[in-house]
């Protein structure tokens, strides 16, 4: 664990309480069997933003708390360890777009609603099954957007896109133009392809012409901070799971060959513990940022793929029942792991960004 | 953040940092630039050139060789933070520490914590000065990852012990002045039956013989004790207590082995400046063969998340005092990675990368066959990545031996 600042204790136990009293993963359990339109409780994320959550990279004139990416990465933490359903992540990382690259006007316009939780925004690039952003059709005349993007992270609740055309960023509210045709996951959480036809958009101007690359790398980080949070649960839960179940009159606990694994997987998670942190330091002191997002990200899909086989494996059949939460995480882990690059994906990015 | 805030003492670092420049400006020979050879210590002592004496000495009489050590033992006396500004000093003109070895990795800093006034006011500084030599008597022929069975005995005679057995891979041994071991002291108790000493290596009774290792070297020696007599002052700490503080001192090594400071420095250049120059590539730079490229990345990747490992570890240690327990996930993980790394390098290069002597290799070739080979040492000797896991899981995860 990073060495934290006295806000960002404050900040992370209070994440860590909420999660564990009010969003634990019977709450996950009540969204899947509810279903609600958004694809989260909309009680839950309203608390969320409440406590200021939403608005952790925000500045504070236009209503967040500018806590820096480290604060928010540990929040995004917490809620990932127990499967919380919210859209924090593609909110903060929409509202980073518009803080990197939107105009006075439309920071004025847009942040203070992102940052208070009114509405909820994502972020629109993919427009096939693989993360690949040098792949954009997406086109803009005459201020009117058209194209079709698959599987965008809570489209359901969202009010705001923020939309890769080839020629850069586009805000698009939802209205008309703006088609959602829901795309069912494994890991139940909102995920649609969303057909923009003609659709009002505004270009984000500013940050430069590598504002999607510096967008992504956010969106890179910030969902290797969730897979961080998931990851350290199943290990603690199997851990547990281990000291407890007796099989041949003997704790599992007390196999040397598991306890082997259980070093290894320990091992691993201290790489992507620091990884990620290391990723959410580069995006506060603004260096090296790209290559810590592919470290990052790789390092939180290849520990996190690990952990949610062993966790099911190492908890044996009941790994394999509904009613155990293990079965959750590993299927979380294969969307996210799939999400803003897969691990060849990064280790490509790695390889060109350092020049072989 | 905390990196645009500097601290209010920032003054008196700057006048540190100007000290430090005055000094190197002064002691550091030019013609020593970049010269540290990373292997020494496994190679054995070389004829130490007149620039190289004068540099040790000059570091040697401030203490700067053990920057944080205390003063009053010969230490330099320095906060983290100034030992910090004058490695930075150093990296920046090519200089670099001369005085290392066990004595300042292992030892020193577990004397400093178990040992008496007289035995700190008479060790501690010949090894801030680097004028001494320590060897570690540990492991023995049938007590090596199962250390606490060594037979090694150190019988008492009222004002000595008199010490027979043997000792294995002791490292440098034919080179050390003396050893710190651990004895057996009482055959009835396996773990509070042993006790931590220091032996003169000089003494008679004391005879070594240099194993050859598959990499050519000689790095490692047996040590056999004849009835030799080791005065009672050279006990540390009580009699009984040498797991403890032999266990302490392990902690030491493991911190140092795993790679996360001289390791990282031996390594020398990214894998993949290496690559460049031994497989095609296209007109861009990118290496033809992608298979390889993937796996250059994904262990550059890894080798990055260690080494944010390796310094989340320090700033964690640094937070909470003392020599953490993440130790043992240090060591695990360094040298398997550095094993890693040996074996992608050798595949880089082909056959060239496997010269043994003579004609056709270069020097770098050459020694990175010798480290390769060095290298699968690694996960054995310190205590074996087998033994490291046992201790993560035991210690730190908390998982329980059979009921």
């Amino acid at each position: 664990m990073a060495i934290l600042n006295e806000e960002q204790e404050m900040l992370r136990d209070m994440a860590r309480e909420w999660a564990a009293n009010e969003s634990p993963v019977a709450a996950f359990r009540k969204v899947r069997a509810e279903k609600p339109a958004e694809g989260y409780s909309p009680d839950a994320w309203s608390a969320m933003a409440q406590m200021g959550w939403a608005g952790i990279v925000i500045p504070e004139a236009h209503g967040g708390s500018d806590f820096g990416w480290m604060s928010a990465g540990l929040v995004v933490e917490e809620l990932g360890k127990s499967v919380t359903a919210s859209p924090i992540v593609a909110t903060t990382i929409a509202a980073s777009a518009i803080v990197l690259g939107g105009s006075d006007e439309q920071k004025a316009k847009w942040l203070p609603r992102l940052a208070s939780g009114e509405i909820v925004g994502t972020l629109a690039v993919d427009e096939g099954a693989r993360h690949d952003s040098s792949r954009i059709e997406t086109r803009v005349n005459g201020g009117k957007l058209t194209g079709t993007k698959a599987f965008v992270h809570e489209a359901d609740g969202a009010a705001l896109f923020v939309v890769a055309a080839a020629d850069g960023l586009y805000l698009v509210e939802r209205g008309e133009g703006v088609t959602l045709s829901p795309r069912k996951l494994t890991d139940m959480r909102s995920h649609a392809e969303v057909t923009f036809d003609g659709a009002a958009a505004e270009r984000l101007a500013g940050g430069g012409d590598d504002l999607l690359d510096r967008v992504l790398d956010r969106a890179r980080i910030l969902t290797a901070a969730e897979m961080l949070g998931m990851a350290q649960q199943v290990f603690d839960v199997t851990l547990d799971y281990l000291k407890q179940r007796v099989q041949f009159n003997q704790v599992l606990a007390s196999f040397q060959a598991l306890q082997h694994r259980m070093a290894d997987l320990f091992g691993d998670l201290a790489m992507m513990r620091s990884a990620v942190e290391g990723g959410l330091e580069a995006l506060d002191s603004g260096f090296g940022v790209a290559r810590a997002a592919t470290v990052a990200k790789a390092e939180a899909n290849r520990v996190l793929h690990l952990m949610s086989r062993e966790g099911v494996q190492l908890h044996g059949g009941i790994g394999m029942t509904d009613e155990y939460d293990i079965g959750f995480y590993l299927k979380r882990a294969r969307v996210l792991e799939a999400s803003w690059g897969s691990t060849s994906y990064c280790r490509r990015r790695f390889a060109s960004l350092a020049g072989y | 953040m905390a990196t645009l805030a500097e601290p209010k003492e920032a003054s008196a670092d700057d006048a540190f940092r100007e000290e430090v420049r005055a000094f190197l400006a002064e002691h550091f020979p030019a013609e020593l630039k970049g010269s540290n050879n990373a292997l020494a210590s496994v190679e054995g002592p070389t004829n130490e050139s007149p620039a190289e004496k004068a540099w040790r000495e000059a570091m040697g009489s401030r203490g700067w060789g053990v920057p944080t050590w205390p003063k009053e033992y010969g230490g330099g006396g320095l906060t983290r933070k100034q030992a910090h500004i004058l490695n930075e000093e150093m990296a920046k003109v090519g200089a670099y520490n001369p005085i290392g070895g066990m004595g300042v990795m292992m030892f020193g800093p577990t004397l400093l914590e178990y040992g008496s006034e007289e035995q700190k006011r008479e060790h501690i500084p010949p090894i801030a000065r680097g004028e001494i030599r320590w060897c570690q008597g540990y492991s023995e022929p049938n007590a090596g990852s199962d250390l606490a069975n060594l037979q090694t005995f150190a019988e008492d005679k009222g004002d000595h012990y008199l010490v027979n057995g043997q000792k294995t891979w002791t490292s440098g041994g034919q080179w050390a002045d003396k050893c710190f071991a651990i004895v057996r002291t009482d055959r009835s108790d396996k773990h509070n039956g042993i006790s931590f000493m220091l032996i003169d290596m000089k003494d008679p009774g004391v005879e070594v013989r240099p194993i050859q290792m598959i990499s050519g070297m000689s790095p490692f020696c047996e040590t056999f004790f004849t009835d030799v007599k080791v005065p009672k002052e050279n006990l540390v700490g009580k009699e009984g207590q040498g797991w403890t503080i032999g266990k302490r001192l392990l902690q030491h090594e493991r911190t140092n082995l795993s790679g996360g400071g001289s390791m990282a420095r031996l390594m020398g250049s990214a894998l993949s400046d290496v690559a460049k120059k031994y497989l095609e590539t296209d007109d861009q730079g990118v290496l033809v063969d992608a298979v390889m490229r993937d796996r250059i990345a994904d262990f550059e990747i890894r080798w990055q998340a260690f080494l944010l490992t390796a310094k989340r570890a320090m700033e964690e240690s640094k937070a909470q005092g003392g020599v953490s327990e993440i130790s043992s996930v240090l060591k695990k993980l360094g040298t398997k990675l550095g094993q890693e790394r040996a074996e992608l390098l050798i595949e880089i290069m082909g056959l060239q990368g496997l010269g043994w002597e003579g004609d056709g290799f270069s020097d770098s070739e050459l020694s990175g066959v010798r480290a390769w080979l060095f290298g699968k040492a690694t996960t054995i000797y310190g205590g074996s990545t087998e033994i490291q896991n046992n201790i993560i899981a035991k210690r730190v995860l908390g998982m329980l031996d059979h009921q």
